[in-house]
């Protein structure tokens, strides 16, 4: 049986914190008006996804319909509804990448974490995404590994790598 | 801290030829040194290049040392780590590495460039607004708020300034349109989406100088009569988010944002939207809906923006670049902006270098500058030695200038006639080993993911069209697939609502156009010239070259390589999935790729 | 900020505190940061610069942040200028080679040739 919300954040004082940011954070914007994405980007950064009970929180807050909030999470690549692992692998498979060989690099990390793009690895310690260019195509091809950029990266490089982020 | 990794190959051939006592002397002229701490050592398998063994590779810097002996270990620590100097001796010297030799002087990279949109770049630091002040930043607002809207609009006109995002529209005739709309509140929008993959001229501008675009925005702001303004910067881009958002909030303390900018009365302030990931934002009236907080779908023009855009009143909409160069053509005249670039094109255009050429990077040149010039003369030329084949501009919208266009001057009009678009500035180099019809396949499939779905002949039509793609590549192409093709792209073409898919079949096209023999011999002769498509090629051992070393039985991973040690090696094609790695492995070119 | 007098006050300061020759310090580094730079390891040679000046204890040499040069492929870039000399623009400058940079040129005054990308002229 699923218990409310309210019911929720009771037992859970770390989801209550959670929420707490998330109604700080709308509270003080100046307009609702227009906030939606910058409210879901804002909530996938604490949540770290968009589980449905966020989605309706977000909804009833800025009295919008649901179908309108699943419609926008659907439609950006960007938010997801499935929790992501610890560490986020982003592989680049932008042009300028593509022409020096990412896709020999995305096949590496592919193999070594034994997961597709979208996907997590079942300790949950990485997911893999694949991203069309993070804008550092002069050292192409480029990972992204949570908010470090790695240029200049070859299959093996990038293997150990991903040795560093436990 | 670590600061330096070693990597020696712990591989076969190289454990023969020395390599355990090879580590060993590296372990113990660390701990001699006291650095035992700072450097790690990692035995790895085998780096591929074992006739070169023993292998030791220092990281960071990638120095890549050959023949390694117990002898000259102890250099790579003491020179190398500790005095911070390659030991020439042991360096492995290929072409390839050749690339990395370096310079002694000053490379014509700068000399050729003409620096107006990226002056700052690199130039200022990013966090001083001071700075920025220092090399004439917001004087051009300050006369902007002492001339009349109208005034200001006349120079933007004369400028001949045509926008910077890919369409090439001019300017002037934009601002000129949000002013005379009727309506109001009015906004004004930047479009730092930069969709394109392979272009960062934005990002490099939104983070280099941010404080460009905000003095821009607030003078488009004044001219068309809006108080506020969004930059709608994608996702991908958290250091441009995190400068911009920083320079906004210097901008308002310095009193060039908020209210009564200057003492003059005129009101304007800016925000950030951020992308969440769609190409399609990039077109402008998506962009608009994003901005709203909507799904990005595109819809029909008329309405232009500057009649009905964000909340349905009049926007004006531009790209970052078009917006870098506003403030110095208020300050230096149209005049000035025309002095370079060519007649219908005036003024440069930033160019982001990407692919296989030598010197990747941002370039500013003067439109019409040629594609040699960009290439070659500022570019470097192509890596290791290889022949140059095509550009490709303008992306998933464009197409490609061949080698037999290398000499012609590269404007919104001139690129056009050869069908491919100016696009963003995107410019991606493509060396003789490229396959076109590979490309065009690349393109094609990011267009399918990133398609709104919102009309019929762009998501279901890219898709046939990228199934035929598929198809031609993996050696079941058919007669007629090159008529099929282009008749489906001239459907999608005429009947696609916004310009995603209006471009969307362009590379194919231009593909089609330029090497239509590359998907003849893909589709007919099942052969991939460039050697890449993967199903199109066969591996084989050419037996007076094997020596037998089993290197590529070892690499294959479905095991469909069988020879005994000293014996010539056989490859069983049935079981062969064409992945290469055999190829790689193979240091006597005995493995054959056709 | 009421008017541009003032806007010209901020400049000319500005630029008395940028120009080198009438600055208290000896020099200046400058350090490229955008995305691709820091991607090249900007960091690092950030950290080494510091380190390394610390190390032979400078501490009129001032060490500052700037967007991106624009050559990619030779990121890291860094911009050492010293009073009285042409600024020089070092590429690849990695750990390794940003301690050569502190030490052969700003500490014994010799440009490290084989790093160059660009020298400016005064
Ligand atoms: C599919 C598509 C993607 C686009 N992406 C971008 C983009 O990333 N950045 C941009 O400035 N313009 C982009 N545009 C062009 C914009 O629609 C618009 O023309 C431009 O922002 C206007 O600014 P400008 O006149 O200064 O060029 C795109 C257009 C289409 C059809
Ligand atoms: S052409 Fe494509 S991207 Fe544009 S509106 Fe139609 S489906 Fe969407
Ligand atoms: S190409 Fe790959 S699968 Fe085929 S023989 Fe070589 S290693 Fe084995
Ligand atoms: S083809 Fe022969 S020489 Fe080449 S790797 Fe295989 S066994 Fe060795
Ligand atoms: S294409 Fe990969 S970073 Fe741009
Ligand atoms: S075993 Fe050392 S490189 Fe192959
Ligand atoms: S884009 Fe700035 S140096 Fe590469």
């Amino acid at each position: 049986m699923k218990m409310n919300l309210e019911d929720r954040l009771e037992e859970n004082p770390e989801l209550k914190k959670q929420f707490d940011a998330l109604e700080a954070y709308i509270g003080e914007l100046a307009t609702l008006e227009g906030s939606l994405i910058n409210v879901l980007h804002r909530a996938q950064e604490i949540f770290g996804y968009l589980p449905d009970e966020v989605l309706e929180f977000v909804s009833g807050r800025l009295n919008m319909p649901r179908s309108t909030v699943y419609g926008v999470v659907t439609f950006y690549h960007f938010f997801s509804r499935v929790p992501k692992g610890r560490h986020i692998v982003s592989v680049c498979l932008g042009t300028a990448c593509y022409v020096r060989g990412a896709n020999a690099v995305y096949e590496k990390v592919m193999k070594t974490l034994g997961i597709k793009a979208g996907e997590t690895t079942r300790d949950g310690r990485f997911s893999l995404d694949l991203v069309r260019c993070v804008g550092a195509c002069g050292l192409a091809p480029v990972v992204v590994i949570d908010k470090d950029t790695y240029g200049r990266s070859t299959p093996e490089k990038v293997a150990t790598l991903l040795n560093k982020y436990a | 801290m670590i600061r330096n990794q070693l990597l020696v190959c712990a591989g076969g051939a190289c454990i023969t030829s020395g390599e355990k006592s090879v580590k060993d002397v590296l372990v113990d002229e660390l701990k001699k040194n006291g650095i035992e701490d700072e450097v790690q050592v990692i035995e790895t398998g085998c780096m591929g290049a074992c006739d070169l063994g023993p292998i030791v590779v220092v990281y960071p810097e990638g120095t890549f040392y050959q023949k390694v002996t117990v002898k000259n270990a102890g250099l790579i620590v003491n020179e190398h780590l500790v005095k911070g100097r390659t030991v020439g001796e042991l360096l492995y010297t290929e072409p390839a590495s050749e690339k990395r030799a370096r310079t002694s002087g000053d490379i014509p990279f700068y000399t050729r460039q003409v620096k107006r949109v990226l002056r700052n770049c690199g130039a200022i630091d990013p966090l001083s607004i001071e700075e920025y002040i220092a090399r004439d930043g917001y004087f051009a607002l300050g006369k902007a708020l002492e001339m009349a809207p109208d005034e200001i609009i006349r120079i933007l006109l004369d400028s001949g300034l045509r926008g910077r995002g890919g369409a090439g529209f001019p300017t002037g005739l934009k601002w000129k349109a949000a002013r005379e709309a009727a309506g109001s509140p009015k906004y004004v929008v930047c479009n730092g989406d930069e969709g394109d993959p392979g272009a960062f001229m934005d990002r490099s501008v939104l983070e280099g100088d941010p404080h460009s675009i905000i003095e821009a925005m607030a003078i488009a702001g004044y001219a068309i009569g809006a108080e506020k303004g969004y930059v709608y910067v994608r996702a991908e881009y958290p250091l441009a988010i995190e400068r911009f958002e920083y320079a906004i909030g210097k901008a308002r303390e310095y009193g060039f944002l908020g209210r009564s900018i200057l003492g003059t009365g005129f009101n304007f302030d800016i925000e950030i939207r951020i992308g969440a990931g769609a190409f399609v934002c990039g077109e402008e009236t998506a962009l608009l809906r994003s901005i709203e907080g909507k799904r990005g779908t595109p819809s029909v023009k008329p309405p232009f923006p500057a009649q009905s855009g964000l909340w349905n009143k009049p926007t004006l909409i531009n790209n970052v670049e078009t917006y870098a160069n506003i403030p110095q053509i208020i300050t230096n005249g149209a005049e000035w902006f025309r002095s370079v670039g060519s007649t219908k094109s005036p003024g440069t255009k930033v160019f982001a270098l990407a692919g296989n050429v030598q010197n990747t990077g941002l370039v500013e040149v003067p439109m019409g500058t040629t594609l040699r010039e960009l290439v070659f003369e500022i570019g470097g030329g192509i890596p290791g030695g290889k022949k140059f084949k095509a550009a490709q501009t303008g992306g998933p919208s464009g197409g490609v200038i061949t080698a037999e266009y290398l000499d012609m001057p590269i404007d919104f009009d001139t690129v056009k006639e050869i069908g491919t678009i100016m696009g963003s500035g995107g410019l991606i180099v493509l060396d003789e080993d490229s396959c076109m019809v590979d490309v065009a396949k690349f393109y094609l499939g990011f267009t399918v993911d990133e398609s709104c779905g919102k009309c019929t002949p762009c998501r279901e039509g890219t898709r046939q069209m990228y199934h035929m793609m598929e198809r031609i590549c993996d050696g079941n192409g058919r007669d007629g697939d090159i008529e099929r093709l282009s008749k489906l792209a001239d459907v999608i073409k005429d009947t696609s609502l916004c310009g995603l898919g209006q471009s969307a079949p362009n590379p194919v096209l231009s593909t089609i156009r330029f090497y239509e023999d590359e998907y003849r011999a893909h589709i007919y002769e099942k052969k991939c010239p460039s050697h890449v498509c993967k199903h199109l090629l066969t591996y084989s051992i050419t037996p007076d070259k094997c020596v037998g070393c089993t290197a590529c039985a070892r690499q294959c991973p479905v095991h469909a390589i069988t020879g005994e040690v000293k014996k010539i090696h056989v490859i069983d094609q049935s079981k062969c999935t064409k992945c290469g790695s055999c190829y790689e492995s193979c240091r006597f070119g005995a493995i054959r790729k056709e | 900020m009421k008017s541009l007098e003032e806007l010209k006050r901020i400049k000319e300061q500005t630029l008395k505190e940028m120009d080198l020759r009438q600055a208290k310090e000896r020099g200046k580094v400058v350090v490229a940061m955008g995305t691709c730079g820091i991607a090249a390891g900007a960091k690092d040679a950030l950290i080494a610069i510091i380190d390394e000046l610390e190390k032979a204890d400078i501490h009129d040499v001032k060490v500052v942040q700037s967007g991106c040069m624009g050559l990619c492929d030779k990121e890291p870039t860094v911009e050492v200028s010293m009073k009285d000399q042409p600024a020089v623009m070092y590429g690849d400058v990695n750990d390794v080679n940003a301690r050569r940079i502190v030490r052969e040129h700003v500490q014994g005054g010799n440009v490290v040739a084989d790093l160059v990308v660009k020298r400016e002229n005064i």
